[in-house]
């Protein structure tokens, strides 16, 4: 085991959840050879009957999962991110085009998995994922609302995609709060005025941080934890619309087809009001520290300020 | 029709005469659709009129029957033949059947659960459907059931790399309730298979993934029942029954016949194959 597993990671949240789910003898755990990092290895040196290593092998294990749960299993997958996206098809055509609920997670997610190197650095999953008709794409800010949301998929009927990350950050909710977010509902962490800054994933603690920032230069930001970004809460946007009236949207992801994209699309075709993306510019990471890399790659709390300054300016 | 029990009590006379009957639908079929594949459907059909006439344990008044066995068709462009089976099993009306491939038909171009009663998978790109059968199996252990799971792929089908995942994961967790037929047409889609990407010896490479496997020919329906007899009763890991097969086998111009892979009869042909299939 390579990464620090105690705390604040999203990842350990998703392990905690799948403990928490094991009462219902329907959930079943799937594996590629990753268990220890996904964190799905509690829920296997627990519960080893309900638990299957399907070996280093994407493809077979998405459809092993689509069978178990049209014969009435519950099963969670999980392996990297960017390995889910080597059985893209498989749960395209396998999983979610007969409508099977099976409940996919990807690790080590973003640019912020640091120093594995751009190999291992999804920055594209949420946007595929986003493209399939009826699936549900999560993306928790910290290890309390990953293992919140993990358990809300127990009675969640349709396939979905939890993007988790490696490493720690700090935690956004307390044990209280956590349990009022639910999926498809974004989460108002923050209200300010002058600016709107819609986050997912590690994104939304340097938010929250970027609106400290812009508080002490006088502007008043809102900070939403936009952690289901399909179905998207577009009455929350609208709600942030109405009281900013601006926009800054912020992931570790791909400014093509997630948050951002995702923001874009609806505002587009609705209402208009300036937004500012911040994400990766279209380009591959590197080897690194994750503080090392989210500054090169223009992922900081002082990238969403830079971008707030634009988007308000814009209205 | 059998209520919950297994298969439906015909002996070989009787499965050959409904491989016919299937094998006149499948050309008018494909002949209605102007489109679809026949080559593939008929070089099954004697195997899937042995599957569903002695060893499939469903409801025929309860498509969705929890407990029921599953049949996976993999090669899920082969759906005429499937939708003639479900035809004679009483799943699908005639009238339904004819309209394979329309716009709304619960008769989908590739078979489709979410379509058509009486279908447990939805196919249509190859590869896929023995990681599915896996599922299925693993969970009926998990319910301690004792149904079963039978997958049919195709020779050409098994170029695809899941397929081998699957082969080594079926064998590694033992699944005994798992029964794979592989149809040897030696056909694929753009040519012979041997001209593709040949498969080789696909008994001796099965055996050394750790799975116990018969050879026998397809269209010989006293061969095909003994060896769905012999899958059936084995239970301690995978088997795999390979079919040596002819594409297109009962209409003589479609007899391994690339062509007719995906390529439907028309007025002339449809008139000369049913005369061939009287």
């Amino acid at each position: 085991m390579s990464a620090p597993s105690s705390g604040g990671a999203s990842r350990d949240g998703y392990g905690k959840g799948l403990l928490r789910l094991a009462s219902d003898p329907r959930v079943v755990v799937l594996e590629a050879d990753l268990g220890k990092s996904t964190k799905s290895c509690h829920f296997r040196a627990e519960y080893p009957s309900r638990s299957f290593s399907m070996g280093i092998a994407e493809q077979n294990m998405m459809l092993v999962a689509a069978g178990m749960a049209a014969s009435g299993k519950i099963p969670f997958a999980s392996t990297f991110a960017i390995f889910t996206e080597r059985a893209f098809e498989q749960v395209r055509n396998g999983v979610a085009r007969p409508e099977l609920t099976v409940h996919i997670c990807g690790s080590h997610g973003g640019i912020h998995t640091g120093t594995d190197g751009s190999s291992a650095q999804s920055i594209e999953d949420l946007a595929i994922y986003r493209t399939i008709p009826g699936m549900t794409v999560i993306h928790p800010s910290d290890d309390l609302s990953a293992e919140e949301l993990t358990v809300q998929l127990l009675d969640h009927k349709a396939p979905s995609y939890m993007r988790t990350a490696r490493n720690k950050t700090p935690r956004i909710y307390n044990e209280s709060s956590v349990t009022e977010l639910r999926i498809g509902k974004g989460a108002l962490i923050k209200e300010g005025n002058d600016v709107c800054i819609l986050a997912c994933g590690v994104m939304v603690n340097e938010s929250l941080v970027a609106a400290g920032l812009l508080s002490e230069e006088g502007v008043s930001a809102s900070v939403v934890d936009m952690h289901t970004l399909k179905p998207l809460d577009t009455t929350l946007i609208d709600d942030c619309i109405t009281r900013c009236g601006c926009l800054v949207t912020a992931e570790d992801h791909s400014v093509i087809g997630g948050l951002g994209g995702a923001v874009a699309e609806y505002i587009a075709t609705t209402r208009s009001a300036p937004l500012e993306m911040v994400g990766v510019a279209d380009k591959f990471g590197q080897s690194g520290g994750s503080s090392e890399l989210m500054n090169i790659m223009g992922l900081t709390a002082n990238d969403i300020v830079a971008a707030a300054h634009r988007s308000i300016s814009r209205k | 029709m059998g209520m919950r029990t297994r298969g439906m009590g015909l002996d070989v006379e009787a499965l050959q005469d409904m491989a016919r009957r299937c094998r006149v639908s499948i050309v008018k079929m494909t002949h209605a659709a102007k489109s679809g594949h026949p080559g593939g459907s008929l070089s099954s059909i004697d195997l899937l009129s042995g599957l569903y006439g002695t060893q499939m344990r469903i409801d025929s008044d309860d498509s969705d029957w929890s407990d029921r066995d599953r049949f996976i068709m993999s090669k899920g462009h082969a759906s005429p033949a499937v939708y003639s089976i479900l035809h004679e099993v009483g799943y699908i009306s005639l009238e339904d059947m004819m309209s394979f491939r329309e716009l709304g038909s619960v008769c989908q171009g590739h078979v489709d659960m979410k379509w058509t009663d009486g279908v447990d998978f939805s196919a249509g790109s190859l590869g896929m459907g023995l990681s599915f059968g896996i599922g299925c199996a693993l969970a009926a252990r998990m319910d301690n059931s004792d149904r079963n799971v039978w997958v049919m792929l195709g020779d050409g089908e098994i170029q695809e790399g899941e397929v081998w995942e699957a082969f080594m994961a079926a064998d590694f967790h033992s699944i005994g309730n798992l029964k794979v037929i592989i149809d040897r047409n030696r056909i694929q889609n753009d040519d012979f298979v041997h001209l593709q990407m040949e498969v080789g010896d696909v008994v001796s490479k099965l055996e050394s993934f750790g799975w116990d496997v018969i050879e026998i020919d397809g269209h010989s329906m006293v061969d095909v029942v003994r060896a769905l007899d012999w899958a059936n009763s084995h239970d301690s890991g995978p088997v795999a029954i390979v079919a040596n097969t002819v594409k297109g086998k009962g209409v003589s111009f479609m007899e391994d016949n690339p062509a007719f892979h995906g390529k439907a009869p028309d007025d002339e042909e449809l008139r000369q194959a049913l005369e061939e299939l009287k």
